[in-house]
C-alpha cells in the first residue's frame, strides 16, 4: 500500500513497486495481490520519462514494468477502503480482484509506506489510519481465521509506532525506524528530480533481489538488513506475538509461494461404457 | 471462542444372518443399545458421538440375500431391503466361517450404507468391530478434529489436519489444457462429452453438499516453471518430488478465475509436454516414477502430465495431431477431486475391504462422511462468528445494527440450533441444511459493509471534537448566567432592606 499523494512523494511509489515486482519475481500471482497505489507517477505529467517509475539512480531499473496491475489507485486508496480489504466488509459489487479472498492457511504480507507519525500513518494527505484501528482490523481478521500468519512491514517515520499495538497472535512486524526517529530516503535522481526510494526499502530490495523460489533464507536474515550505518535510522521487529522462531521461518513463506504437494496415488475407476448424461 | 458442545447421533442397525449371533447377548433379539463416546478436541469443544444400535436377526429374504456368492452380489441383493436415509448405517453380521468375505477380510464395506461384518465370537469382540466399521463409516475423532480445526492448538494437530477443503456453500471447478508446444502438437480433447459423461455424475451426487459450477479453458505457450532433467535410462524426462512446488506458480498467473462468484476455485490441469521435453515423468520422493504422473496441492486441484507418444516415422508432419483419452484423464482428476475433499481409504484398517464407487464417484457413506464433517465445521463456524460480532459490537457501543443485520443474527442462532437439535436426534440431511443456513446467515451478518468500526466514534473523540467549539462559547453564557443569577437575588434582598 502506497499512501501518498503528490509528485514529491514519487519514492513512495517506487518502495511499493518495487516489493511488488520481487513478490511477483518469487512465485505470487496478480490474483494474490492487492496493489493500493494512491497516486500515479508513471504518467504523472512531471514525469521525464513516462510510463517508468525508477527505483535506483541513472534509471538502472524500472519497477513500473510491463504487467503491473493495480487494484486501488488514486482517490481509491482510503482508511476506509483499506480496512474493509482487511476484514473483508466490503460491498457485494466489488469484484474479485480488490478482495483479500484468503483462509485460514494464508500467509499474508502487508507491506505499507508513507509519511507516518507516532501511533499514525497518513492517507493521501487527508486523514490517517493510527494503530489502535490497525491493530483492531487485525484481530477481527484474525476472529474470523483470515490468516495463518501475517507480517507487517512498515517504512515510515517512526514506523515502530504502528506495531505497539497489535494483539493478535501469528503476527510479525517490521518497522524502518523505532518512535522518535525518522527515516530517510536514499538517493535522488538529478534528472527525475526527486528521491527515488526510501533507505529501508531500498536495502530490502536489494536484499530480496538475492533470493529465488527455492531459498532457505530466514527472518532473521531480513531483520538484519539495513543496519543503522547505512539506514541512519534504526529499523525494528517485533516477533513476540508469532508463534514460530524466526529463524526457522523462510522468506518464501511470505514474499513468494511454495504449495505443499502431494503425489496422487489412486485413480477411480470408471466405466466407460457409460453413456453421457443430457446437461442439466 | 465460545463452547461447542454438538452430539452426533448415527442409528445404527445391526442385524444378525443365520448361525452368526453370538452366544453372550444380555437380552433376547431385537434389543436396542447406545454407545457414547466422548471425541473431545480440546476444552471449549466437546463433540460426543452416540450410536443407537437396534440389534435384530434377519428376515427371510435378507437371508435370501445372504447366500450369495459373494459379499459385493449379497450387498447389491440386500440394497433395496434397508433404510437408506442419510447417516444411518446398517451392519449385516454373517457367521466367523462365512465363506461370503475373502480370507482375511473380516469387513466388507458396500458402496451404499451398508456393510458385511464377520462374528467375532463373543458380543464384546463383535462390538469393537462393529464400533471401528461405524467409525469409518461415518466420523472419526481425526475428521472430527480436522473440522474443528480453527479451535484446536496449532501444537496438537497434525500438519496435514487442515489440507482437505473447507465447507463453502459452492465450488468452481476449472479443468484447463495446456498446450506449450503448439508448433509440434495440436490437442483435441472432448472436455464437453468428458465432463457430462464422468463429471456430472461425481458432481450429481456431491450437490448435496455444494453447487458446483464447471468452466473448461485451452492455454496456450503456458510453460512450467521447472525444466525437467533428462534421464539417460530411461531416456525420458523427470520432474522430481521436490520441484514440484515451483511448477504451479507460473502457471497459476495464467489460470484465471471467474469475475463474479467468490467461491474457491478447484483447478485441474492436462499438461502436454513439449516434443523437446516427451516422454515427461514425475518422480515421487524415492526416484520411482508415479503411476498417474499426476500431483495435487491441497486446497488448490490438480495437474496431470498426458505424455503423448512419439510419432512412428521420425519423418512425420508437424503438427502432430493429439487425441486425448479423456477416460483416463478424468479417472486421475475425480481421484484428486476425491482426495481434495478429503475422501480417502489411508486410515482405513488393513482387514477391511471397500466397494469401489465406480462412476459415482463416492460411496454413499462417504457422502455421509463429507456431511458430518461440513456439519460439524459449519456449527463451529456460526458460533465462532457470532461470539465475535458480539464481542465487536461490546467494543464499540454506539454501533448501529441495521435491521436486516439484526434478522440475519437471529436466523443464524435459530438455525445452529435447530442443526444441534437435530444433530441429537439423528437426521443428518435436515441437520446439515440447517448449519448451511446458519453459515450464511452468520457471514451474512458479520460481513455486513455497515459494521466498519471506523465509521462509529468513540465517546471520547466526540468530547474532542465538540469541546473546543462550545467551550469558548459557553464560558460568556455561563458568566452572564451567573451574573443574572447574583442580580436577581439582590433585587430580592432589596425590598426587605427598604423596608
Amino acid at each position: 500500500v502506497c499512501t501518498s499523494r503528490f509528485w514529491f512523494n514519487y519514492r513512495h511509489v517506487a518502495n511499493t513497486l518495487s516489493v511488488y515486482r520481487s513478490v511477483k519475481r518469487l512465485g505470487i500471482p496478480d490474483s494474490h495481490i492487492v496493489l493500493m497505489l494512491a497516486d500515479d507517477m508513471a504518467c504523472n505529467p512531471r514525469n521525464p520519462k513516462p510510463a517508468t517509475v525508477f527505483s535506483h539512480k541513472n534509471m538502472e531499473l524500472n519497477v513500473y514494468g510491463d504487467d503491473v496491475e493495480v487494484d486501488y489507485r488514486s482517490y481509491e486508496v482510503t482508511v476506509e477502503n483499506f480496512l474493509r480489504v482487511l476484514t473483508g466488509r466490503i460491498p457485494p459489487s466489488t469484484p474479485r480482484s480488490k478482495r483479500l479472498l484468503s483462509d485460514d492457511r494464508s500467509n499474508i504480507l502487508i507491506y505499507m509506506t508513507g509519511h507516518g507519525g507516532n501511533g499514525f500513518l497518513k492517507f493521501q494527505d487527508s486523514e490517517e489510519i493510527t494503530n489502535v484501528e490497525l491493530a483492531d482490523a487485525f484481530e477481527q481478521m484474525w476472529q474470523k481465521r483470515r490468516y495463518n500468519e501475517l507480517l507487517f512491514i512498515i517504512d515510515t517515520c517512526q514506523g515502530a509506532s504502528m506495531y505497539e499495538r497489535f494483539y493478535s497472535p501469528n503476527i510479525m512486524a517490521l518497522a524502518s525506524s523505532q518512535v522518535g526517529e525518522d527515516s530517510l530516503s536514499h538517493q535522488p535522481d538529478l534528472a527525475i528530480g526527486v528521491h527515488l526510494m526510501d533507505r529501508y526499502t531500498f536495502y530490502v530490495l536489494e536484499f530480496l533481489e538475492e533470493i529465488h523460489p527455492a531459498s532457505q533464507t530466514n527472518m532473521n536474515d531480513l531483520f538484519q538488513v539495513c543496519p543503522k550505518s547505512l539506514c541512519v535510522s534504526t529499523p525494528g521487529h517485533r516477533t513476540d506475538l508469532f508463534r514460530r522462531d524466526p529463524q526457522k521461518v523462510l522468506i518464501t513463506d511470505f514474499f513468494g509461494s511454495v504449495r505443499k504437494v502431494e503425489i496422487t496415488t489412486e485413480t477411480l475407476s470408471l466405466d466407460r461404457g457409460v453413456a453421457a448424461f443430457e446437461s442439466k | 471462542a465460545a463452547p461447542v458442545q454438538v452430539q452426533l447421533v448415527v442409528p445404527m442397525a445391526v442385524v444378525f444372518g443365520p448361525g452368526s449371533v453370538p452366544g453372550d447377548l444380555p437380552k433376547p433379539l431385537p434389543f436396542r443399545d447406545v454407545q457414547e463416546m466422548e471425541i473431545s478436541v480440546n476444552l471449549r469443544a466437546s463433540v460426543t458421538s452416540r450410536y443407537e444400535m437396534r440389534y435384530r436377526s434377519t428376515t427371510a429374504r435378507e437371508e435370501a440375500a445372504l447366500a450369495a456368492a459373494t459379499a459385493r452380489e449379497a450387498d447389491a441383493a440386500l440394497h433395496p431391503l434397508r433404510d437408506t436415509t442419510l447417516g444411518s448405517l446398517t451392519m449385516y453380521v454373517v457367521p466367523e466361517t462365512s465363506s461370503l468375505l475373502p480370507q482375511g477380510i473380516n469387513v466388507y464395506v458396500g458402496k451404499h450404507r451398508s456393510a458385511l461384518v464377520r462374528a467375532g465370537g463373543s458380543l464384546a469382540a463383535l462390538q469393537a468391530r462393529l464400533r471401528e466399521v461405524a467409525q469409518v463409516m461415518s466420523f472419526t475423532a481425526s475428521s472430527i478434529a480436522a473440522a474443528l480445526s480453527d479451535r484446536v492448538p496449532d501444537g496438537q494437530l497434525s500438519p496435514d489436519a487442515r489440507r482437505y477443503l473447507k465447507s463453502s456453500l459452492g465450488y468452481e471447478i476449472t479443468f484447463s489444457l495446456l498446450n506449450p508446444d503448439p508448433k509440434s502438437h495440436t490437442v483435441d480433447w472432448d472436455i464437453e462429452g468428458a465432463v457430462n459423461r464422468y463429471v456430472k455424475p461425481v458432481l450429481d451426487k456431491l450437490s448435496l453438499v455444494a453447487n458446483f459450477s464447471v468452466d473448461s479453458q485451452i492455454l496456450y505457450y503456458a510453460v512450467l516453471g521447472v525444466t525437467p532433467r533428462y534421464d539417460k535410462e530411461s531416456s525420458s524426462f523427470l520432474l522430481s518430488a521436490h520441484s514440484l512446488p515451483h511448477v504451479i506458480n507460473p502457471v497459476e498467473a495464467r489460470l484465471g478465475s471467474s469475475a463474479a462468484s467468490l467461491y474457491p476455485v478447484l483447478n485441474f490441469l492436462l499438461y502436454v509436454p513439449e516434443r523437446s521435453h516427451s516422454p515427461l515423468y514425475i518422480q515421487d520422493k524415492d526416484g520411482a516414477p508415479v503411476s498417474t504422473n499426476a500431483f495435487h496441492s491441497p486446497r488448490w486441484g490438480g495437474i496431470m502430465v498426458y505424455n503423448v507418444e512419439a510419432p512412428a516415422s521420425p519423418q512425420a508432419s508437424l503438427p502432430l495431431h493429439v487425441d486425448v483419452d479423456m477416460a483416463r484423464v478424468m479417472e486421475v482428476f475425480l481421484a484428486q477431486l476425491r482426495l481434495l475433499f478429503g475422501l480417502s481409504w489411508e486410515e482405513v484398517p488393513s482387514e477391511f475391504l471397500l466397494e469401489s464407487p465406480g462412476n459415482e464417484g463416492l460411496a454413499d457413506w462417504e457422502l455421509d462422511h463429507l456431511l458430518w464433517a461440513h456439519t460439524v465445521e459449519n456449527i463451529a463456524t456460526v458460533s465462532t462468528t457470532l461470539t465475535s460480532l458480539a464481542q465487536l459490537l461490546d467494543k464499540i457501543g454506539n454501533i448501529v445494527i441495521k435491521d436486516d443485520v439484526a434478522s440475519e443474527v437471529y436466523r443464524a442462532v435459530a438455525s445452529v440450533q435447530s442443526a444441534v437439535t437435530k444433530l441429537s436426534l439423528g437426521h443428518l440431511h435436515a441437520a446439515f441444511q440447517a448449519s448451511k443456513e446458519a453459515v450464511t446467515s452468520s457471514e451474512r451478518a458479520f460481513f455486513d459493509p455497515s459494521l466498519l468500526h471506523l465509521l462509529y466514534f468513540p465517546d471520547d473523540q466526540k468530547f474532542a471534537i465538540y469541546i473546543p467549539l462550545f467551550l469558548p462559547m459557553a464560558v460568556p453564557i455561563l458568566l452572564s448566567l451567573a451574573k443574572i443569577v447574583r442580580e436577581s437575588r439582590q433585587r430580592k434582598k432589596e425590598p426587605t432592606k427598604m423596608d
